[in-house]
């Protein structure tokens, strides 16, 4: 890429940046709690949530076990495989935790919802909303941001539980670890609100960056095949990025 | 703004003046003039890319033109924002092309939609009226159905009830006629025709449906290049020595109105101009 070609595309990055920032005032800014409004965000909070909770879980139990077995044969080197649950719950509820739910959320229901907008721009459902005077952000766009918002911290809770459940399974269940110890050493390490309480935290941004994202991308979505599918590719590249970076700037912020 | 009643039956419907419009670098539309009776059904028919569907788009104020003013009734709507468009388009309906039935609710629920958003009727009320509209075009037995179990001309009649829920002024068709088999295609030009003299609405059918037109249009307006070429009752059309017209409605490939978008000269594109030997 040359000089031109490098101003260029960080020109049309910064733009796009504007306009989904403009986006995501424009949908919290006519934010509104209607009987409607509330009902329909609990059906999308059951459509990306609860119908995420599958994947949620299986990886989480896997991540915890496959830690687990890392964490207990480097620590058992040097006598110290009875400390795994130590470095499984720091690592795990200060960055895994948020981080894998973000990303995997991004995968399996931010791709969703950018696909069904998008569908809906490319069907004219939009437009049909928008000819009948009905406020096509605060009807489609809302209740999915709000239930994504909502989705993400939930579903971080579980992924950590199926996680601690892996290292149980495998430090307990498996290797023969003290379970007093195991259970000892896990709540004398993690802080409720320094550890527990940060990855939560995190978890609540990447939340809102997930479901913006994932709406911004199928709203702004051209009306063609090609276009939902760009936009669902886009939806799970920016989202996965964002949420490195920003778990990253948050750490920082939070030592 | 009082919207309370948009047409005035004294004055045209729909208005555009010297309107010029360009799209990914197209002149659409150039110094089009365009004015739709009150009370009566208008069909605007053109040749396929003519900018049947732009006009539409411009009227409903889905986009802004270049230079010139759309009036409906005697509000510009090219003035008006985004609150302010919203209260003009609860009185206007508008069957889009597919129909666009919102696909996770209902035939009911989509024809009840702007009834529940716009207005505090209760809900037992609200039944009433959205079984009644599906009545009209013939469809109360669908009520419970999904737009994806419906076929093309099904889903476009309850698009159409849609449409009617709020009672409005003024109905825009684009295109309703397209990919009907012959009794739907009747049924629906039938259906345009007994909802202006029942309800006594203004409408505004966009089609390229010749045969159609006379059966149901009171006035029909023929454009072609980005303007209007010729305005009339539909069958007194036809006597009209506009060549444009007279191609358009005998559906003649030479005329006018190209066939072939603009390209290189063929012989030279197919057989090369030798160098390949």
């Amino acid at each position: 890429m040359n000089g031109q070609a490098q101003q260029q595309w960080l020109v049309q990055a910064v733009r796009r940046l504007g306009n989904a920032s403009v986006f995501l005032v424009q949908a919290l800014a006519g934010m509104k709690c209607t009987f409607f409004h509330v009902g329909e965000t609990l059906r999308q909070v059951y459509y990306i949530g609860v119908r995420s909770l599958i994947i949620i879980m299986m990886s989480g139990f896997f991540v915890g076990l496959v830690m687990t077995l890392q964490t207990y044969d480097t620590l058992s080197r040097f006598g110290a495989g009875d400390s795994v649950s130590t470095v499984l719950g720091l690592v795990l509820f200060k960055e895994l935790g948020p981080v894998l739910t973000a990303i995997l959320f991004a995968g399996r229901a931010g791709t969703a919802v950018a696909a069904e907008i998008g569908l809906m721009r490319a069907t004219e459902q939009i437009d049909a909303l928008d000819l009948m005077g009905i406020d096509a952000l605060e009807r489609i766009v809302q209740p999915r941001l709000l239930a994504g918002i909502i989705a993400v911290p939930v579903l971080t809770l579980v992924f950590n539980f199926m996680a601690l459940l892996g290292g149980v399974t495998f430090a307990i269940g498996m290797m023969g670890v003290d379970p007093i110890t195991f259970w000892g050493n896990l709540q004398n390490s993690v802080g409720l609100w320094e550890d527990f309480g940060a990855g939560m935290l995190k978890a609540v941004a990447f939340g809102v960056v997930a479901s913006w994202l994932a709406v911004y991308f199928g709203w702004t979505a051209h009306p063609t095949s090609e276009g939902v599918a760009k936009a669902t590719t886009h939806t799970v590249i920016a989202t996965s990025i964002s949420v490195l970076l920003l778990d990253f700037v948050l750490s920082a912020l939070m030592m | 703004m009082d919207t309370s009643n948009i047409i005035n039956p004294n004055m045209p419907a729909i208005r555009l003046e010297g309107v010029r419009m360009v799209r990914s670098g197209q002149l659409v539309l150039d110094d089009f003039n365009l004015e739709v009776p009150a009370g009566k059904v208008t069909a605007i028919m053109g040749p396929s890319g003519s900018g049947k569907t732009t006009v539409l788009k411009l009227i409903t104020g889905q986009l802004k033109p270049d230079a010139g003013r759309i009036f409906i009734g005697d509000i510009d709507v090219c003035e008006l924002n985004r609150g302010e468009l919203n209260q003009v388009r609860r009185h206007i309906g508008v069957l889009l092309q597919n129909g666009a039935l919102l696909t996770d609710m209902t035939c009911f629920d989509n024809v009840a939609l702007p009834l529940r958003e716009h207005t505090s009727l209760p809900e037992n009320l609200i039944e009433k009226v959205v079984l009644l509209k599906l009545q009209a075009v013939g469809l109360r037995g669908a009520a419970e159905m999904y737009p994806q179990q419906l076929s093309g001309g099904m889903v476009r009649r309850v698009a159409t009830a849609r449409a009617l829920a709020m009672d409005p002024d003024l109905m825009l068709y684009d295109e309703p006629f397209a990919g009907l088999d012959p009794i739907s295609l009747a049924t629906v030009g039938r259906l345009i025709r007994q909802i202006n003299r029942v309800v006594g609405i203004t409408s505004l059918v966009i089609t390229h449906d010749v045969a159609e037109v006379s059966k149901f249009a009171d006035f029909a307006c023929i454009m072609a290049n980005g303007r209007v070429v010729g305005c009339g009752i539909p069958d007194q059309l036809a006597a009209d020595g506009n060549e444009v017209i007279n191609q358009f409605l005998k559906g003649l490939p030479d005329g006018p109105v190209p066939f072939h978008y603009p390209a290189p000269d063929m012989e030279q594109q197919l057989l090369g101009d030798g160098d390949d030997e």
